[in-house]
């Protein structure tokens, strides 16, 4: 890519400015990543070892589970900020239970499934009643983190026994990957085959690049919406069991603000918040960016809070990169177009 | 051409009472609020209980202020609550070096930094063409870690702040806490420029159709960077009150507002694509939440229900102000069909 001559990039640069765009952005995000270890390793030796990128993953578990399907909400031109208010609800959900006597075999079905109906309520008013998805998710970010004290108040359920609550703290046997990073890998690998290669996939890009054309192409907008987001709750769903366990407590205020953290991150891999598009490995290497950048300040005894600083100037940059390269680009052909003395580039590079 | 005048006109005063219906709506609810806790408790009505009731409300009602201009361009601006935070920690740092400083000074550099965060928010938004949420939401980390490097673990107590100051958060004149009256002061000037100012209509134009706007001549980049300096310039402001109502600052002051204040935007029947709502209606919309808040303590519903009522009742909004705006778009179809005939 980097024996691109400056004609064929520009060339194609007209031709498909999204998809080059976006390129570049996973690029710079690898890039970014590998860095982040290398400095990491650098300023603190252990830091690229099982053990701490075992911490690591274990730390971004729950923004990775539920990255995954607003990756897919946000393509389509949606949101949904109700998912760690849906967490909470869940984790809630589980600790009553629990207390109630039931068996955990059959809380954690019951709460996936209070997850999946808490985003079908989002989808019935986004989709049926025609409501923005902004205004409703905020609503129901209130209303179901207000359940969930509802439901357990402010006490804590902690006695959760060990036989689960150790899968929210130890590896996978013989490895160092925590469980719910396996989970993840298994499920972000899913959620990719089927945003990137399956006719619901397109169908998803079609809804969040022109609403209309996607309806009048015979795609069925409002159920595509309404089943991302069933998808979108039952994954928060997922994401408040895996919280209960690894910190072994059920709280009304679990996960409380992490649906910006999330949002963050996958705006961060290079979706657009104006839906259409976007690559899910560009959200799973902004998830483990964002980790990585918290590992390595916390390694190295910089206060987490510089960490907000840097998550928000990459949020930032990750909207003005694209527009400055565009614009840079522009600048660039005009120049050469002005000045019929440079160099002529071989014809039909592209 | 003269009936389709008519039509628009009519039209337009249907707009008109609809919006008026909007804040009749809150004000009706409020009321009900009300009446209901009264009969059960009568020293709801009391007069301190009152002022408590405005008191509680004016620091996120004075955020809806800057946040409906933004809200009505079709913007938000989500980073409020940490502006809020920076500002409400530089003004306890500013006195805690220098004890004797006027209030008026702490005021105006209240005023002055937030409006330089609201200026780095428009001018990335405006300048930079790029959505307003994923910016503010960036601001959002990057004011609130400013803020936690600055403060580090520190708190700022009472006993720090010259009495001027907290007299600003806690007196009042003629029994209106000063809150309150700044509050109120700057709703009405904002509902004044809003609706008789060229610049004021223009927000709305922009709002509607921005590139209707742009066509029209407005100048929508400077207007929409004009509105993030005002929300930030405003957030600054309510970071001094904050301060001076509550003494206690660390540097977590103000986290989460922005929901908060988008919450009130929206009950107060701002449309979040922008183009229509009023500051009057935000203000009553925050008033409403937070006397909702107060009026669950009262009736001795278990705090916890709070949440979930302020919840339902956003939803509550939303589906009612689809209905409304549903019901007035047939009508109008209806009318400019009638007078095209």
């Amino acid at each position: 890519m980097a024996a691109d001559t400056p004609a064929a990039r520009s060339t194609r640069q007209d031709q498909r400015p999204g998809l080059r765009r976006l390129l570049r952005w996973e690029t710079a995000l690898v890039l970014l990543l590998v860095a982040v270890g290398l400095v990491g390793e650098q300023t603190s030796p252990g830091f690229l070892t099982g053990a701490n990128l075992f911490y690591l993953g274990l730390d971004v578990g729950e923004i990775a589970l539920m990255a995954l399907p607003l990756t897919m909400i946000i393509i389509a031109g949606e949101i949904d900020l109700s998912i760690a208010s849906i967490l909470g609800l869940t984790s809630a959900l589980l600790g009553w239970l629990w207390n109630a006597g039931w068996p955990l075999e059959l809380i954690f079905p019951t709460v996936l499934v209070a997850g999946a109906l808490a985003g079908a309520l989002n989808g019935f008013f986004v989709t049926r009643l025609g409501l923005p998805s902004l205004a409703v998710t905020i609503g129901t970010l209130a209303l179901y983190r207000g359940l969930a004290f509802v439901i357990l108040g402010d006490q804590a359920v902690a006695d959760f026994p060990a036989s689960y609550t150790r899968y929210g703290t130890t590896p996978v046997p013989g490895t160092h990957i925590p469980y719910p990073i396996a989970f993840f890998a298994v499920l972000a690998a899913l959620f990719g085959v089927v945003l990137h290669a399956t006719p619901f996939g397109r169908s998803v890009f079609a809804i969040g690049a022109n609403q209309e054309a996607a309806f009048f192409s015979g795609i069925r907008v409002k159920r595509t919406k309404f089943i991302l987001y069933v998808l979108s709750g039952a994954m928060s769903g997922l994401a408040g069991i895996v919280f209960t366990l690894r910190f072994a407590s059920a709280r009304a205020d679990n996960g409380a603000g992490l649906e910006l953290a999330v949002v963050a991150a996958v705006l961060l891999g290079g979706v657009s918040i104006f839906g259409g598009k976007g690559t899910l490995g560009g959200v799973v290497a902004a998830v483990f960016l964002l980790g990585g950048i918290r590992s390595a300040l916390i390694l190295n005894d910089v206060s987490n809070d510089i960490l907000n600083v840097v998550t928000g100037l990459l949020l930032i940059g990750s909207v003005i990169a694209p527009n400055a390269i565009a614009a840079v680009g522009r600048a660039v052909s005009r120049r050469r177009s002005a000045s019929p003395a440079a160099p002529a580039e071989p014809a039909g590079a592209s | 051409m003269e009936a389709t005048k008519g039509g628009q006109r009519s039209g337009s005063h249907l707009v008109e009472v609809a919006f008026r219906v909007r804040e009749l709506g809150i004000l009706a609810a409020l009321a009900l609020v009300v009446v209901i806790t009264t009969a059960y408790s009568p020293r709801f009505l009391s007069g301190q209980s009152l002022r408590d009731l405005l008191l509680n409300a004016s620091i996120i009602a004075l955020l809806t202020v800057g946040q409906t201009l933004v809200v009505i361009t079709r913007n938000v601006d989500l980073s409020v609550g940490s502006v809020l935070g920076l500002t409400a920690f530089m003004t306890g740092n500013l006195f805690v070096g220098r004890p004797g400083m006027p209030v008026v000074v702490a005021v105006l550099a209240g005023l002055l930094a937030g409006a330089v965060c609201g200026a780095i928010n428009g001018a990335v938004t405006a300048v930079g063409k790029v959505p307003s949420l994923v910016v503010t939401l960036g601001t959002l980390y990057v004011f609130r870690g400013i803020d936690y490097a600055w403060a580090g673990g520190r708190q700022i107590n009472a006993a720090d702040l010259p009495d001027s100051l907290l007299t600003l958060g806690s007196g009042r004149f003629l029994g209106v806490p000063y809150l309150v009256a700044i509050t109120v002061l700057l709703v009405a000037v904002a509902a004044y420029a809003l609706r008789s100012y060229r610049a004021g209509r223009e927000l709305y134009a922009i709002g509607s159709n921005p590139d209707a706007a742009l066509l029209a001549g407005i100048p929508v980049g400077r207007r929409v960077f004009a509105a993030f300096v005002l929300s930030g310039a405003v957030a600054g402001l309510a970071g001094v009150l904050f301060t001076a109502r509550y003494g206690t600052v660390d540097a977590t002051a103000g986290t989460g507002f922005e929901l908060q204040v988008i919450s009130a935007v929206v009950v107060g029947g701002v449309a979040i694509f922008g183009g229509s709502g009023s500051v009057v209606g935000a203000a009553l919309g925050a008033l409403l939440l937070s006397t909702i808040g107060s009026a669950i303590v009262v009736l001795r519903v278990p705090s916890f229900w709070q949440q979930a009522i302020v919840g339902a009742l956003l939803i509550g909004a939303i589906a009612l102000d689809r209905l409304l705006g549903l019901r007035i778009a047939a009508a109008l179809r209806q009318r400019s069909i009638r007078s095209g005939s």
